[in-house]
């Protein structure tokens, strides 16, 4: 099972970005399932908020939190800087929104603000990052995420968040 | 058919639409929203044709409901946790009715304390007011039960109203893969609502009626026979079901490796689908664990019960809710049915979930292999109930 937990603010798309990610991986059917859930409850533009992604090849029956996530994405560098280091999977990456520079060989940074603004106009980083995991794992294929991003969202964003995939890919492809 | 990334919510919804209900009211309350919201968009958009009623509360949403069912539309509402108590007036007055309402409870903790998470308490509190509840363990069943749901209830012979419960959050806000039908095969399994109860001009009678001393008990004894119908009507409605869809229920329970097993965990809903895991890898490493998922509390699965556990060294009843001072509803239920049948077969009453506490795959171990230990040992009294999570 690939897990990934997302850790944003409210109102920066974490659960979307869940939501799309997990959609994309079972369209093509077969044997592929996931889960896309939020933390539960009451939600506050820019209070910290979690999400999380769960796909495999068999059945889901585990409904918890992630406890240890293959990918733990952060769209707001100031809750990785604050908060506890996420606990990985061997292997495991953290990726970040951030135009710092972190130490660690499990750290992937990008500047997905700066992607945003270039593709979408906007500093919605969300999008961006499902491109950044998608170039470190070979479970997501970018036509999946284009059509997720057609069944999820208003035409109208269809462009502007697929060249921000598109980007992502590019960009973060290159850094690993 | 299509293939769906739905929640729990939106997968009823689905189901609803695909039923084809006249009138729907309803009152928003957390984590219920969704399905409602979902379904006014629908008549919004013209993909459903239905009155949708605004009500100023649940007693009302649920009043609406049996007023449209009284002059026989098809009918839907949905609530939770403090909404349901506030109907609870009228969840008797709909059963007593005989009205087929059908409703989604999503499953959600009491206040107080104040809490908007899932767990049981809702409602197992209202197991006594002559409504069907089921169980779902997760959103492909959320769908498929309220399709079911509107094919028992109005069924003649069961005449019942039909809670289809979903956890909160954890099926409610959670999205996976579900699969919809066509409206083609709805229309197939789901005929049209027709009853004989209803107001009419043509064949005046009495509803809402009072029935003084001479009277009553034989309609609550009607009731009663009505309920207890419901479970053949339930095996022979997914039968059919089956044959459309392709997709099989097990009745009022589904059991999974109970024949030989020697510790049984007894559930419901989502908590379910983790038990099976969990079962099955004890399973692997040499443990004779058995699981058995309630899907119906009413009608309550006794003899389904009685022949899945009887020869079990050992019964665990897990549940997210407790009646205080004494044990959890789902447990005194079990142990009279095993009483009943005289089956001597050691129980234990495991309490947790509570206001949204996930119930984990090392709590869900601890107790298969906690009960094992103790299959031969008699009751201790004041550990009658072991509560998950707590601090004393």
């Amino acid at each position: 099972m690939i897990e990934i937990s997302w850790f944003g603010r409210g109102g920066q798309g974490a659960f979307t970005a869940a939501r799309l990610l997990a959609n994309a991986y079972v369209l093509k059917g077969g044997e592929r399932y996931a889960l896309a859930f939020p933390t539960f409850g009451p939600e506050r533009r820019g209070a910290p908020v979690r999400a999380f992604s769960k796909l495999s090849e068999s059945r889901i029956a585990d409904r918890g939190e992630i406890e240890r996530s293959d990918f733990a994405v952060f769209l707001d560098d100031s809750l990785f800087d604050a908060g506890a280091p996420p606990v990985l999977k061997e292997g495991g990456r953290v990726i970040v929104n951030t135009s710092k520079s972190y130490d660690g060989d499990t750290v992937v940074t990008i500047d997905a603000a700066g992607i945003a603004q270039r593709t979408l106009g906007l500093p919605i980083v969300n999008t961006v990052l499902i491109g950044a995991i998608a170039a470190l794992s070979p479970a997501l294929a970018p036509d999946e995420i284009d059509l997720s991003i057609e069944r999820n969202m208003p035409e109208r964003l269809w462009a502007g968040n697929k060249a921000a995939v598109r980007a992502a890919l590019d960009a973060a492809g290159g850094a690993a | 058919m299509s293939r769906e990334f739905l929640s729990g919510n939106e997968a009823f919804a689905f189901g609803v639409r695909l039923a084809r209900p006249q009138v729907i009211s309803a009152y928003p309350i957390t984590p219920q929203t969704i399905v409602v919201e979902r379904l006014a968009e629908m008549v919004e958009d013209g993909s459903l044709t239905a009155e949708f009623v605004h009500v100023e509360s649940e007693h009302s949403a649920l009043s609406c409901a049996m007023g449209a069912s009284a002059v026989g539309a098809r009918t839907f509402t949905a609530t939770s946790s403090q909404g349901l108590l506030y109907m609870a007036e009228c969840l008797n007055y709909v059963s007593g009715g005989r009205h087929p309402v059908v409703m989604m409870n999503a499953n959600r903790s009491i206040a107080l304390p104040w809490n908007i998470y899932g767990d049981q308490r809702d409602s197992l509190a209202l197991l006594e007011s002559g409504w069907i509840q089921a169980y779902a363990q997760d959103a492909q069943e959320a769908l498929d039960m309220a399709l079911l749901a509107y094919r028992v209830a109005e069924d003649p012979r069961v005449s019942t109203p039909f809670m289809a419960n979903l956890d909160g959050f954890h099926l409610t806000h959670t999205y996976e893969v579900v699969e919809v039908p066509e409206q083609a095969e709805a229309d197939a399994f789901l005929p049209r609502f027709e009853t004989e109860n209803k107001m009419s001009e043509s064949v005046p009678k009495n509803l809402a009626f009072t029935a003084g001393p001479d009277h009553n008990t034989a309609f609550l004894y009607k009731q009663h026979e009505a309920m207890r119908r419901a479970a053949d009507v339930i095996a022979e409605s997914e039968g059919e079901f089956a044959e459309i869809f392709g997709r099989g229920y097990t009745g009022l329970v589904e059991t999974l490796h109970t024949e030989d097993a020697d510790t049984i965990l007894v559930t419901l809903g989502s908590a379910a689908a983790l038990a099976g895991e969990v079962c099955g890898k004890l399973r692997a490493a040499g443990e004779k664990t058995g699981l058995l998922r309630i899907r119906y509390m009413r009608p309550f699965p006794a003899a389904e019960i009685v022949r899945a556990v009887a020869g079990a060294k050992v019964v665990a009843v897990l549940e997210k809710d407790i009646s205080f001072g004494f044990e959890g509803v789902v447990f005194t239920n079990i142990n009279s049915a095993l009483k009943q049948a005289g089956a001597d077969v050691r129980t234990v009453n495991y309490v947790g979930g509570f206001g949204g506490r996930f119930i984990s795959e090392s709590d869900i171990a601890r107790i298969y292999r906690e009960a094992y230990r103790e299959a031969g040992a008699a009751a201790k009294d004041g550990q009658r109930v072991r509560f998950i999570g707590a601090t004393a």
